[in-house]
């Protein structure tokens, strides 16, 4: 096909700029939460001789995998803090950013299968409304009522019992979200050079100076790591360690149907979260591998799981299509929280263990993490998730709130 | 799906098996002498390494015993399986690790 025939390419949204010599600050990891940090950097802190260093295409990695539900819902006061706060930024951002990127607050459920999930689920509804975040519980009538094709009857092998609601939670579109970050950090400045890996560090005694990259030697007075399930092996890198292991985690989409599914659907229990999509699919969530891995795929009787259970609690996805299904790299920890703040190494902070449910975090974390990369000290708000709680014992066991799902 | 080759079973879906994470972590030989970096690094800190990695297996729905395994975390490709307690085997490097290449100025 000759390509005088194809429509003009749209605007470009960011320039594609050689790296230079040397930056005030660079940012490894052109996902979310790079190009987060950087807009921050840039707007907050005026650090705009900055780079985003992404080894390959701007949004390659979770950010444009995700499944992209937002909520604050989470047990904890120092984890509701920060989401909560992710969740205010998110309903001022398409503004903010003058990007519509159909941020689209339809509300989320967490399904309770089990005596144990009803308690856990209603001790979470209060502390939540103590928090300030707005959550409630319904029974399964009322959650019957919210999404008519759930499967509420006893006859199922983990039957409804009532769920958590955030109406203020939702979806966005992540790829545009990206673009958004993207455009308004070009904007103010910022490089974002793709197709750009770093390979290891500079330092001079324990204080980073630069980055090695296979497009050259980058000096820069601060390094900002935010390469998600990689974060591990630019550690190592850098010499020091992160209590992180790495495992695929999938979804799958189906091809387009009209609208059925008018919320965001989850249960940990039986491991199925789905919505469906502006343009019309439904996505779901399936688990991770429980190996170790990177090989941005996983295994196909981790999607049939997920199936199953989507099949019997939505008895109607019987009769849609898998699509597609594709895997990212997740940076897991223990307590289900993130690591962001300083690292051993002088001048190189940290952002990471985001592991499955880093999309909704997205902007606080860039605007945290920012504060921190700028004034070399902690925020307020990312102070609690510091490395340092794994030798205090001060961790923020979120597997209630996050589990493995999002 | 892994096809693993258990020791004493033969070759058998993973469904059938449990992931035990990183191989040849031995329980400290004087705990009660570990300040709380140590613990921290016995409790919380394992190797997440991009290539060949040494790791631990239990074949729970089958002969229910434990071994373990050398597999690339990038190919998924297994390379060794041998019994717990002997020395990870010498063989294939990694194939895609990234050399650490923290240079000092
Ligand atoms: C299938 C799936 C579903 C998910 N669903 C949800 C959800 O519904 N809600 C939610 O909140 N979260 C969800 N998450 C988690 C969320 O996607 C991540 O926590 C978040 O995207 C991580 O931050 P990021 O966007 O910066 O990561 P990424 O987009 O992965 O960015 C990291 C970047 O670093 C780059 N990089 C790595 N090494 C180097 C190097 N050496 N040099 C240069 N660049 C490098 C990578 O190429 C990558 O682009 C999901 C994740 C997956 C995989
Ligand atoms: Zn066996």
């Amino acid at each position: 096909m000759s390509t005088d025939q194809l429509p003009e390419h749209p605007d470009f949204l960011w320039r594609n700029p050689e790296p230079k010599s040397s930056y005030d600050a660079v940012i490894v990891g052109g996902g979310g939460h790079g190009l987060a940090t950087a807009y921050f950097l840039a707007k907050n802190h005026g650090m705009t001789n900055i780079a985003i260093l992404e080894k390959g295409w701007l949004a390659g990695g979770n950010m444009a995998r995700n499944t992209t539900i937002i909520r604050s819902n989470y047990l904890w006061d120092e984890s509701a803090a920060i989401y909560e706060h992710a969740l205010k930024l998110w309903e001022i951002l398409p503004e903010e950013l003058e990007y519509d990127f159909l941020f689209s607050q339809r509300g989320v459920m967490n399904l309770a299968h089990t005596l144990g999930d009803v308690r856990e689920s209603i001790r979470r509804v209060g502390a939540n409304k103590l928090n300030g975040v707005d959550a409630e519980w319904l029974d399964p009538e009322q959650v019957k009522e919210l999404c008519p094709i759930l499967n509420i009857s006893d006859n199922i092998r983990y039957p409804v019992m009532g769920a958590t609601y955030q109406p203020r939670a939702g979806i966005a579109k992540h790829d545009h979200v990206a673009w958004a970050f993207a455009r308004k950090c070009d904007e103010l400045g910022v490089d974002i050079i793709q197709n750009c890996e770093v390979t290891g560090f500079l330092k001079d005694g324990n204080r980073v100076v630069g980055v090695k990259t296979n497009r050259g030697t980058i000096n820069t007075e601060k390094v900002g790591l935010c390469a998600a399930g990689h974060s591990s092996v630019l550690a190592e890198m850098a010499g020091f360690r992160l209590p992180i292991q790495s495992h695929p985690l999938q979804a799958l989409v189906s091809e387009l149907h009209e609208p059925v599914h008018p919320t965001v659907v989850m249960s940990n229990h039986v491991h199925v979260y789905v919505s469906q999509a502006h343009k019309g699919e439904l996505v779901m969530g399936a688990g991770v591998d429980s190996y170790n891995g990177y090989g941005q795929r996983g295994s196909f009787h981790v999607i049939e799981h997920q199936m199953a259970a989507a099949v019997e609690l939505f008895p109607i996805f019987a009769r849609a299509h898998v699509l597609r299904t594709w895997g990212g790299i997740v940076d897991t920890t223990l307590d289900a929280s993130p690591i962001v703040g300083l690292s051993p190494v002088e001048n190189m902070f940290v952002n990471c263990g985001w592991g499955t449910g880093g999309f909704k975090g997205t902007p606080a974390a860039g605007l945290t993490f920012a504060h921190t990369i700028a004034t070399g000290t902690p925020h307020k708000l990312n102070q609690p998730f510091a490395l340092e709680r794994f030798e205090t014992g001060a961790l923020i066991d979120e597997h209630g709130a996050a589990a493995v799902a999002h | 799906m892994l096809l693993i080759s258990c020791p004493n079973c033969g070759s058998r879906d993973e469904t059938e098996f449990h992931y035990g994470g990183q191989a040849h972590v031995p329980y400290p030989e004087n705990p009660a002498g570990l300040n709380d970096r140590e613990w921290a690094e016995f409790l919380f800190y394992r190797d997440n390494t991009k290539g060949a990695f040494a790791e631990r297996w239990l074949h729970s729905t089958g002969c229910r015993q434990w071994f373990n395994m050398l597999r690339d975390t990038v190919t998924y490709d297994i390379q060794a399986i041998y019994p717990m307690g002997t020395p990870r085997p010498a063989t294939a490097a990694a194939t895609s690790v990234i050399a650490p290449e923290g240079a000092t100025k």
